[in-house]
């Protein structure tokens, strides 16, 4: 099985029209065609190179990493003499990835990269969470790269990025005892050793993905005295250098197979990346805005796989004479389980271009950091809910171990939690509300929609659209008209950034509509909600 | 010295997506509405193929295929799976050959080559499964073979040792190279592309040689070289009432093959 050829909507994303400008930003107007013998030469060829390269990967997905994930969550890592040992399945998959030369797609050439854009690689780790939303983590975390790539110094990035390629893992060292969402309460304490010419790292970090990985970027307090933020600088620790020892691994509820482990630094020597101080404010920042785009794609593979495991127990299992399928109420289920889905993944590409564009464009990347939370909030919220109807939809028997849904239920519930929980996205979406900048981008689309070809159908979608912004906005005054700063107004932040995302979900859907009509059922749900809820909310604050 | 490997492969339509379409009315293959894979135990003798080259310096893998030019693509997938070279057999003198002529072909394909130390290829194609391809290019080639290979045991500069499958067992065999190697389903399974490969072999031209280019008797080529004649396909489904169900006595036994010996099949 194909997990990239058996869905023709990655494809979709990966044609969209706006890749063309996506491609130019990422291949620097193709600076490298004609002296690399990948660099491609025009935004045709860069397609077609992603087309190839994902249907490797929608191969390995569907082959190698699905089939193990079932043994991967029995069988976990384990802890042995102060370090991790992965599961076999996991170490098998990640076999298949590096031999593939897959592992830091991301990275530049020159670090034997395939230098792809965002799009591409969320679009990857979309089926890898399909497959195995635990071993999303471990691929996922190779972000890291990107961090070392953008901040570190040449000398940084010339030692640690061709590993990455190699397979070397990472990890993203920041939770400790009292540090959770709160990050500037950091303490593992960062001290200079003038004799050996680097930092040592004293302290203990909790609740670390792929705890025992090969690269480490750790989050520590340089700057003696200080209790903020500030003092608080970003450093690349390896594990080949010792000074590092797993205390435990974390008994989880799911992503099994993704060691959770509680780290000890002692003496462990490192490098500073970037300047100090910069650690939580500038760097951690980047690499979590990174990180909450990829608990999108793995909440977008888990819909995705939720939506495909009920869609076939309903089509097989019959009652009263009939598949389950044939039923209105199990139909209503199916239909607003692939819309979420749509929804939640035509934001998350539209998020990814915009990632992507901001190399180049400070007003994309003011949009990327705006849709960032969007995604982040909706695409694991609907993963929870997905997974929650597709053990529905097999009503007794997806109780049972026996059936996959049970696995993507626990699997599903750390996605609105890891990388910023819900209710921190809706904090980060706050600037975005107050400044209108939301209601611009959805002028953009609103516009975008009106110059193409609309049905009559898709007319009265926009309309309807239109009407939930306008609502929008009065709900909007309501909620602030004891101040940004009251109660009140805090008490409707969730509301209203879930009223914009499903305002803008309705557009993007709109948009690929007219694209290709099939996204229109998809697209309707969302109009449907985004009006039917600021109304209730309207009303629920006029009484 | 560095090890000249050949690996014989061929372009099959793919049996396990077989549509309603499949058959032409007149029982013929309707090969366009069928899609086309890499033969899959070829694949296994591309793997242990690339495990020798893995274990010895300086080896290189050459995939020779026989078909039309679209029979590139498995050439293409084969070298971003890390064979260095390949080419096509692509000639309409080809056409219509049997596996006499097809042994013949590809012997004088791989003679023009210069020394081969070893030729792996699958022990049978999904589309024909005689078996018979890889043991007469070994014939014409006058180099021994090991057929039914399952595992590659040892390898030096001078000789393969292979397990093999047996009807009951199996046996390890270690031969002098050159050597002919069949390789049976029970090889290990071919290593997946690499990306980069993947995207270098994109822009490549895959070399087509015609029947001029390797120093071939037209008479042996093609149809004309093939004495097998197909008089007619039939496409049989054996349906239950065709069946036969014995009781597991002496007299039904005996009844069987006197049936059997009167339709002429013992």
């Amino acid at each position: 099985m194909n997990f990239y050829t058996d869905n023709e909507n990655l494809s979709f994303y990966l044609h969209h029209p706006d890749m063309e400008q996506v491609v130019a930003v990422k291949e620097k107007n193709y600076a490298e065609a004609g002296s690399h013998p990948e660099a491609p030469a025009n935004a045709e060829e860069a397609v077609a190179q992603y087309d190839m390269v994902m249907r490797l990967l929608g191969d390995i997905a569907g082959d190698v990493i699905a089939p193990n994930a079932e043994e991967v969550d029995h069988v976990g890592p384990s802890l042995v003499d102060g370090h991790v040992e992965y599961a076999p399945g996991t170490r098998r998959n990640l076999d298949a990835l590096i031999q593939s030369g897959l592992y830091g797609m991301a990275l530049e050439r020159k670090y034997n990269g395939l230098n792809f854009p965002r799009v591409v690689e969320v679009m990857a780790a979309e089926m890898i969470a399909r497959a195995d939303v635990g071993f999303a983590t471990i691929w996922g975390l190779q972000d890291c790269a990107e961090t070392i790539q953008h901040f570190a110094c040449e000398e940084l990035k010339d030692k640690y990025l061709p590993r990455i390629y190699e397979g070397a893992t990472c990890s993203m060292d920041l939770t400790e005892p009292d540090a959770g969402s709160d990050l500037q309460s950091v303490r593992l304490k960062a001290t200079w050793d003038e004799a050996s010419n680097c930092w040592r790292l004293n302290g203990v970090k909790r609740f670390i993905t792929n705890g025992d990985a090969d690269l480490h970027l750790v989050l520590a307090r340089s700057e003696e005295g200080t209790n903020d933020g500030r003092g608080l600088s970003y450093f690349v620790f390896d594990k080949a250098d010792g000074g590092m020892t797993v205390r435990r691994i974390e008994n989880k509820m799911g992503i099994k197979g993704s060691p959770t482990a509680e780290l000890q630094f002692t003496n462990a020597p490192a490098q500073i990346v970037g300047e100090r101080r910069l650690g939580l404010i500038k760097y951690v920042m980047s690499l979590m805005n990174g990180a909450r785009l990829g608990v999108g794609a793995q909440s977008i593979g888990l819909c995705e796989a939720a939506c495909r495991e009920a869609e076939a127990y309903a089509a097989s299992r019959e009652q009263f004479g009939h598949s389950i399928d044939k039923f209105v109420a199990v139909q209503d289920l199916l239909a607003q389980m692939r819309a979420r889905t749509d929804g939640a993944r035509s934001l998350m590409y539209e998020t990814a271009r915009y990632v992507d564009l901001s190399a180049s464009s400070k007003p994309a990347s003011r949009i990327a950091d705006i849709l960032t939370p969007l995604v982040k909030l909706n695409a694991s919220e609907f993963a929870n809910r997905c997974a929650y109807d597709c053990i529905q939809v097999h009503g007794g028997s997806g109780f049972m171990k026996e059936y996959a849904c049970e696995r993507l239920y626990r699997d599903a519930r750390i996605l609105s939690i890891y990388e910023g929980t819900s209710q921190l996205q809706v904090v980060a979406a706050m600037k975005g509300i107050a400044s209108g900048a939301y209601l611009k981008q959805i002028e953009s689309y609103d516009a975008k929609a009106a110059e193409g070809t609309l049905t009559d159908d898709m007319e009265r979608c926009l309309e309807t659209l239109r009407k939930a912004t306008e609502e929008y906005k009065k709900f909007y005054e309501l909620a602030a008209a004891e101040g940004t700063t009251s109660e009140l107004f805090e008490h409707q932040t969730r509301a209203l950034t879930e009223v914009l995302s499903n305002i803008i979900m309705g557009y993007l859907l709109l948009l690929d509509s007219q694209r290709d009509e099939r996204f229109m059922k998809s697209c309707k749900y969302f109009v449907k909600e985004a009006i039917g809820e600021v109304s209730k909310h309207i009303a629920e604050l006029s009484c | 010295m560095s090890l000249k490997i050949v690996v014989l492969a061929k372009q099959v339509p793919d049996t396990h997506n077989v549509g309603a379409d499949a058959m032409n009315p007149d029982g013929t293959v309707n090969r366009a509405a069928l899609p086309t894979v890499f033969n899959p135990e070829d694949l296994k003798a591309l793997e242990m193929a690339l495990r020798v080259k893995d274990q010895t310096d300086g080896a290189s893998v050459t995939v020779v295929t026989m078909g039309p030019p679209r029979a590139a693509e498995i050439i293409k997938d084969a070298k971003s799976r890390g064979a260095d070279d390949g080419f096509v057999l692509s000639d309409a003198r080809f056409a219509g050959a049997d596996t006499l002529a097809t042994s013949y072909a590809i012997s004088q394909a791989i003679k023009q080559l210069g020394h081969v130390d070893i030729i792996f290829g699958g022990r049978q194609a999904i589309d024909g499964d005689t078996a018979q391809v890889g043991p007469q290019v070994a014939e014409k080639l006058e180099i021994p073979q090991i057929t039914y290979a399952e595992e590659l045991m040892a390898i030096d500069n001078k000789s393969i040792t292979i397990r093999r499958r047996l009807e009951r067992g199996t046996e390890v065999v270690k031969a002098a190279m050159p050597v002919l190697v069949t390789v049976t389903s029970a090889g290990e399974d071919c290593r997946f592309p690499n990306a980069h490969r993947l995207i270098r072999q994109a822009k490549d031209e895959i070399r087509m040689i015609n029947a001029d280019s390797i120093d071939a008797d037209m008479d042996r080529l093609g149809l004309k070289g093939s004495p097998t004649k197909v008089k007619k396909i039939e496409n049989v489904v054996l349906a239950h009432k065709e069946s036969v169900v014995l009781e597991p006595t002496e007299a039904a036994l005996n009844e069987l093959s006197a049936t059997l010996i009167k339709e002429h099949i013992l």
